[in-house]
């Protein structure tokens, strides 16, 4: 029905939110208000049962199967437990991208520092491969 | 969080001589405050009894919180309001969480749709209505079982608006 849109707005879905303060977080869509609202829910992320609006919000790949309309917080936290989806979300390409930004926004000097000598190391055996590598072509 | 709360408005004629204990009468009031419910309360009040604000009191206005205000419900709202040629009444569904959400809902619909102000708008009732009694498309579309549906015009905003960029290095897409 969808077609090219994979990613839906359904009870199930696990979306992370993007404004406010639960910023960063992921919850999962426990019901749906209308076109533009949805009550979402993260017992296991520290996300108190609220409304939120699309706009606030990104919608993810991940969807708990089967999730039962308007369900509690308490069971829902055993579904996602058994259906592990804090870690799926924490394996997931996006959320590693999202961790290195922040990493990299929160070094310190010394880690800076740390950082470029560690650069500087691979650079010199990579380097140095390479030219000997150019040398037998030629 | 709701523009209007509900409150619960109690007020008497005053005592006299004849009438040393007159009759309560109670009023549930949707307003943004508790100033303008109790206005709003003598306004209906003089309309239906012969009561008013100069010749009365209030005896008690409560807010009344919603019980269960994570859980969606669809309200009905049975109201009269006052176009520019007469006055007509109307029923309206909403799907909301709390009743004074889906009343603030209902104002800033009839404002819109109607160019009815507050003033003009008296909500005669609201109640919870079950999913098998929906009367407008609008609400039957959203409570479907298993209802899902794309977000098909993704518009990517920052969080903040200090942190929107005035130059970015790629055209955004809109694909979800």
């Amino acid at each position: 029905m969808s077609g090219s849109f994979q990613r839906l707005v359904e009870v199930g879905r696990v979306v992370l939110i993007n404004s406010g303060s639960d910023a960063g977080k992921i919850a999962t869509i426990v019901e749906i208000v209308d076109h533009r609202r949805a009550i979402v829910d993260g017992p296991t992320t520290n996300v108190k049962r609220q409304v939120v609006p699309f706009n606030n919000v990104v919608l993810t790949d991940i969807v708990v199967k089967s999730l039962p309309r308007a369900i509690g917080s308490k069971r829902l936290a055993v579904f996602l437990e058994k259906n592990q989806v804090v870690e799926a979300w924490q394996k997931s390409a996006w959320a590693k991208k999202i961790d290195a930004r922040q990493r990299r926004a929160n070094l310190s000097d010394f880690d800076r520092f740390k950082l470029m000598r560690l650069k500087k190391q691979q650079r010199n055996i990579v380097d140095r491969q390479v030219a000997l590598l150019k040398k037998e072509r030629a | 969080m709701a523009r209007l709360h509900e409150y619960q408005v109690i007020g008497r004629r005053l005592p006299t001589e004849n009438e040393p204990t007159p009759k309560l009468f109670r009023m549930r009031i949707f307003a943004p405050n508790e100033v303008v419910a109790k206005s709003r309360y003598w306004y209906f009040l003089s309309k239906l009894h012969k009561a008013k604000r100069a010749s009365g009191e209030i005896v008690s206005v409560n807010e009344i919180f919603e019980a269960k205000p994570l859980n969606v419900k669809n309200f009905g709202i049975w109201l009269r309001y006052d176009s520019r040629s007469g006055t007509h009444n109307m029923y309206k569904e909403y799907r909301e969480t709390t009743r004074a959400a889906a009343v603030s809902s209902c104002y800033q619909d009839m404002a819109a749709r109607h160019r009815a102000r507050f003033s003009s708008v008296q909500i005669i009732r609201v109640a919870e209505v079950n999913t098998a009694d929906v009367r407008r498309p609008y609400i039957q579309q959203l409570i479907q079982p298993g209802l899902k549906f794309p977000l098909p015009h993704r518009i990517t905003r920052p969080a903040k608006r200090s942190d929107r960029a005035l130059i970015i290095a790629k055209r955004p897409s809109t694909f979800y």
